[in-house]
């Protein structure tokens, strides 16, 4: 049965998907729709290999700036959860602008961004507003996560002496790992949301990730390039998800709840 | 009779100024077994966390007459760390302690072979039983080597079949150690075959309603659950109960 079940996940879609395209591929050449409206699968597909090098230039640099600001989320949105959880006075005085910084629209902010930092350093601007929008689930997780710890667990440490040190990295840490991981998830695809609206935002030529490559392409009605580089974000987005799951399940799968369940 | 600890007039106010407990008075005899045996919400607990200093009183006295012994503390849930094997978790004290890694693992060993434990010190805490992670817990305890321990409802929640066993193992910890034990509960089957003195309490605000000396044979096993002293016993502890929340009621 389970077997069964299983296959059927991983096959469903696919043939769904397989249906999809040879319907698209179909009534494209039965209509005669023209490239520039609605490229035919095969046709986005000969774009792609055509323009393989550089779009994989383009998703490198994309890469690259998402893997960068993710990575500084969570260094900072550790470093700050944890900062919070010694001191309820700092959290008081912080955690507002923290709010206040996610739900300012990245797209809004990035032209100030790239105005401060300069189109020379371009690369740094699409890293800022990045970072912004990937920073704060890590955040808001990792200080739920550190609050979460057992009371009881907190006294017996206590009653044995511990300091608040020990109690950080022997218990509020391990305890927030769970909630640090699920955070990362949300926060490694709003990395890559972030990277490429901070490209769109900071316009120009300067950029040279697939945001940008999109806005290009669409400039030059080639809409199958357009559509080949949309494929690879997507492709991107689904990558660094996986990837993040990955790692949550090989950290957790000895201990935790959600990983028993999975591993069925 | 030597006095281990003693609780002078104690009280305990909630932040919303309703009075959970006492004036409580209390001494704690060396090397008894003395059960606090009350309805939920008398401050049996909030006693046994003042004794081992998680809470202040917000009045009276709590005195350590000679030196303060080393307490291990037990509460309703186990209260593993799911993270950590179960040596790791009975490591526990002995690491914030700072004993060494070596000792600090044989040590723990020692405890988990003295609950029935030996062969599980790599389990995690969620492959294990109920009742396997209360003894778990009671190691950790143990690992610390208390002189007093603090019991705080360990085995509420578990069946009636683990329940007995725990219990009589635990009265074989407590004669093999010389340990002072101090034991919440609700149960007045459970006190009374465990305990060498019950203190009732009252219902809210907990105070001492009746005390009772047990004079049960220190190496009673089950079959003392069916002699008729223990019955005769009970029924004892369950009038006073049962009176105390009567007159509390009134």
């Amino acid at each position: 049965m389970m077997n069964v079940s299983r296959t059927l996940r991983l096959l469903l879609p696919l043939a769904l998907g397989v249906a999809v395209l040879a319907l698209w591929e179909g009534l494209v050449a039965a209509y005669d729709i023209p490239r520039f409206v609605l490229p035919a699968p095969s046709a986005i597909w000969a774009a792609l290999i055509a323009d393989f090098p550089s779009l994989m230039a383009s998703l490198w640099t994309t890469l690259r700036i998402t893997l960068l600001a993710f990575l500084l989320a969570v260094v900072s949105g550790v470093a700050l959860a944890v900062f919070f959880s010694q001191s309820r006075i700092v959290e008081m005085a912080l955690y507002p602008y923290a709010v206040i910084l996610q739900v300012t629209p990245v797209v809004a902010i990035a032209p100030l961004i790239v105005i401060w930092v300069g189109f020379a350093h371009i690369d740094l601007a699409l890293l800022i507003l990045a970072w912004i929008v990937a920073f704060f689930p890590i955040l808001s997780g990792t200080t739920l996560g550190l609050r979460s710890a057992d009371h009881n667990l907190v006294d017996l440490f206590r009653l044995h002496g511990a300091s608040n040190w020990q109690i950080l990295t022997r218990l509020r840490l391990p305890t927030a790992l769970p909630f640090l991981l699920n955070a990362m998830k949300t926060s490694g695809g709003l990395a890559l949301i972030g990277t490429v609206v901070a490209e769109y935002g900071a316009g120009s030529g300067t950029a040279t990730g697939l945001a940008w490559r999109i806005v290009e392409a669409g400039n030059r009605l080639q809409i199958a390039t357009m559509f080949a580089a949309l494929f690879l974000l997507a492709a991107l987005g689904v990558m660094i998800f996986f990837a993040l799951a990955l790692v949550e399940y090989l950290v957790l799968r000895k201990w935790h709840e959600s990983a028993l369940k999975k591993d069925i | 009779m030597t006095i281990v600890a003693s609780l002078r007039a104690v009280e305990r106010v909630f932040s919303n100024g309703v009075k959970a407990l006492g004036p409580l008075g209390l001494a704690i005899e060396r090397g008894e077994f003395l059960s606090l045996l009350g309805p939920s919400g008398c401050g049996k607990s909030t006693s046994l966390r003042i004794i081992a200093g998680l809470l202040a009183p917000s009045a009276g006295t709590l005195d350590w007459p000679r030196t303060k012994p080393r307490i291990g503390f037990v509460f309703q849930d186990p209260t593993l760390m799911p993270w950590a094997i179960v040596r790791d978790n009975v490591r526990l004290p002995l690491d914030l302690a700072g004993v060494a890694r070596a000792d600090a693992d044989a040590e723990a060993e020692r405890a988990l072979a003295r609950v029935g434990l030996t062969g599980f010190s790599g389990a995690y805490p969620r492959v294990l039983s109920g009742g396997m992670r209360m003894r778990v817990s009671i190691a950790r305890a143990l690992a610390a080597k208390p002189q007093l321990l603090l019991m705080d409802e360990p085995f509420a929640a578990l069946d009636e079949i683990s329940r007995d066993a725990l219990n009589e193992d635990l009265l074989k910890l407590w004669r093999e150690d010389g340990l002072t034990i101090v034991f919440v509960t609700h149960s007045v089957y459970e006190s009374t075959f465990l305990s060498t003195r019950i203190v009732t309490m009252t219902p809210r605000p907990g105070r001492v309603a009746q005390e009772f000396r047990l004079a049960s044979p220190p190496d009673r096993t089950s079959q003392w659950r069916m002699a008729p002293e223990f019955a005769e016993a009970a029924r004892a502890v369950s009038r006073g109960l049962r009176d105390a929340a009567a007159k509390a009621a009134a």
